[in-house]
């Protein structure tokens, strides 16, 4: 056990420096340069860029740079936002996003498993059917068109939830919301298909026939095969909202790592983009990597080798 | 109380699904009685009903698409059907318990073997965790699993087929229940296993004086371990005999077809084993004559036409066959 979590941590290492590597390459293919303005530069100011960047040297030398100053955990200062270390920003712009992207994962767990067990439980109910045709709602209407809906609801007609920034309680609300909706609606629907599915097994006929109550035999029998589906998407998932989602946190205006994620993507400010993709990469695999040792907790069959 | 020995008696028992293909009819008119410490084998293919009659009996048809239509269910004297779910519960797994076919997916792969083996006893019996520890223990010990105290810890993906059999077995019988029903409780495992399981039951049946309800496709199980078998086809009684009298003189086509499809090592070297031509009919649209008829060997006119009687051949052996009693007659 202990042997497989640190080959799997190991393993992130050279995992992440692979996806630094295409990210890298994407942004040298991409047209244009972090200095590039509608208003054309002259030409003595950009020698001097380039010269001081590096960006005349042959391709391999200033990707080895690159790799070897990230492989150190150096990712460097920022090009647009000058003499900013790259770690200080994404320091700075995460607990946005975090505080959010936790949230609306706690909020989406408590509806989806709720709602799912509900309506597994109470199949061909009116309660399934309406949960079910929620979520599919859920999945079906992109953020980008319920975080306007909701604001124009709660802010421009009912006055209840400020529109968009960052301030107090209530202004996450909303994008939590929003965030919220579509991962909700996902869990309902692995919680429901998965404990139909642990429902209709032998050993839950077994369990009846023990004379077990009902209760027991969904909270003792059932839940921890029907909930598997569900922890292996949830992690991952949970890693996504952490790290930011651009669309949300560009709705209502939230100065998170989503948000600087782009406008780092547009200023073509690589070693912001490339510290960015490192951390969300190693967040990612972390998460993974809890799953997996969740699942060995939760099934006795799964063994580390 | 019923007090001529009686522990089960399924009357005109009828159980339904409604599926979009139309209403199966998987029970139609099933009876029988099984007295104390006697032990039933209920013979037939798959989908003949034979499974779904005892889960009826345990009220785990699951309602819906199933539903038991009509028909009487007296256990001990009690009207199982009458009972609400809560008092049935405290008939199952303490006074009637159930072995399923398949131990792989029978005992819940998520949850140790004692946890499965305690949670019954201290259900039904009262039992105080160290108490339904210690009687886990004994149970294993008595259906001979090795080092029981070990195993108790243990998840079931750990034993192999026969020693999770045991288990089930250990699970069904830990509250000394009255009566057992075992579903083709050596369907999964390998034919030297299946001796040991059916040995295991015979063994503990004579020990604890338990009713057995022994459920299977396979005649030869039944043959050594029982003392009256039903035979069952489409939902349908077609004969019901005690055993020596059904082997030897059985009195309907589709027992015989199913005795003449039974291996025998010691005749019939090199030759191909019989087999009743056909399938099982679609129980969900079944002509107005006799179910089997289409595959029948015997079958004339009348049987396509008219559903054939419950011949009664003697007190104890009764047919579903127009030509019950010419059947009998050849022996």
């Amino acid at each position: 056990m202990l042997g497989f979590i640190l080959k799997r941590l190991l393993l992130i290492i050279p995992m992440a420096l692979i996806a630094v590597s295409v990210t890298w390459a994407l942004i040298r293919v991409a047209p244009g340069t972090f200095y590039s303005s509608e208003k054309k530069i002259p030409a003595a100011v950009e020698a001097k860029l380039r010269e001081k960047y590096g960006l005349d040297d042959p391709w391999y030398k200033q990707y080895g740079i690159m790799l070897s100053n990230i492989a150190r955990g150096d990712f460097g200062i920022s090009l647009k936002y000058e003499g900013q270390p790259v770690n200080e920003i994404i320091a700075r712009h995460l607990p946005y996003s975090a505080v959010i992207g936790l949230l609306a994962y706690l909020l989406a767990l408590a509806i989806g498993l709720v709602a799912g067990t509900i309506a597994a439980l109470r199949q061909n109910s009116a309660f399934d059917y309406a949960s079910m045709a929620a979520a599919m709602l859920g999945l079906s209407v992109p953020n980008f068109v319920l975080g306007p809906l909701l604001v124009l609801v709660f802010s421009f007609w009912l006055y209840l939830l400020p529109p968009a920034r960052w301030g107090g309680f209530t202004s996450l609300i909303l994008p939590v919301v929003t965030l919220a909706a579509i991962y909700a609606a996902y869990i309902a629907r692995l919680t429901r298909a998965g404990l139909l599915e642990v429902m209709r097994s032998d050993y839950i006929r077994t369990a009846r026939a023990k004379g077990l109550s009902e209760r027991s035999v969904i909270l003792r029998h059932a839940l921890r095969g029907g909930l598997l589906p569900v922890v292996s998407f949830t992690g991952p998932a949970l890693a996504a909202l952490l790290a930011g989602t651009v669309v949300v946190e560009k709705v209502f205006a939230i100065p998170g790592l989503g948000n600087i994620f782009i406008q780092s993507v547009l200023n073509r400010d690589e070693p912001l983009v490339l510290g960015i993709v490192a951390f969300i990469s190693v967040l990612v695999m972390i998460f993974n990597l809890i799953v997996d040792i969740a699942y060995g907790f939760i099934d006795p069959r799964i063994r580390y080798e | 109380m019923t007090d001529n020995g009686t522990i089960l008696t399924v009357n005109d028992l009828r159980t339904y699904f409604r599926t979009e293909d139309g209403v199966v009819k998987a029970v139609d008119g099933i009876s029988f009685e099984l007295k104390k410490g006697e032990t039933l084998g209920i013979v037939g293919e798959s989908g003949s009903g034979k499974s779904v009659t005892n889960l009826s009996v345990m009220r785990l048809i699951p309602e819906p698409p199933g539903e038991i239509v009509s028909g009487e269910i007296i256990f001990d004297g009690t009207d199982v059907r009458a009972l609400s779910i809560d008092e049935v519960r405290k008939i199952r797994g303490r006074r009637i318990a159930m072995i399923f076919q398949d131990p792989m997916t029978s005992l819940n792969p998520f949850l140790k073997i004692s946890t499965q083996l305690m949670e019954v006893t201290q259900l039904h019996l009262g039992h105080t965790k160290e108490q339904a520890y210690e009687h886990g223990v004994k149970m294993l010990e008595m259906v001979g699993i090795p080092d029981p105290r070990a195993r108790m810890d243990g998840y079931p993906h750990e034993l192999s087929g026969g020693m999770r059999q045991r288990v089930m077995i250990a699970m069904a019988l830990s509250c000394d229940p009255e009566l057992l029903i075992a579903d083709e409780p050596t369907t999964a495992l390998d034919v030297t296993i299946q001796a040991q399981i059916l040995e295991l039951i015979k063994d503990l049946k004579a020990r604890l004086g338990t009713s057995v309800i022994l459920i299977t496709h396979d005649l030869g199980v039944v043959a050594g371990m029982t003392d009256k078998i039903i035979v069952m086809y489409a939902g349908k009684v077609f004969e019901q005999a005690p055993t020596r009298e059904l082997f030897s003189r059985p009195a309907n086509p589709y027992t015989k077809g199913l005795l003449r499809s039974v291996p025998d090592p010691a005749y019939e070297q090199g030759e191909p084993l019989y087999q009743i031509p056909g399938l099982p009919p679609d129980v969900a649209h079944l002509p107005p004559g006799c179910p089997f008829a289409e595959r029948c060997d015997r079958a004339e006119d009348i049987c396509r036409r008219e559903f054939p009687p419950f011949v009664e051949i003697n007190a104890q052996h009764h047919s579903l066959c127009h030509f019950a009693k010419e059947v009998y007659g050849q022996g």
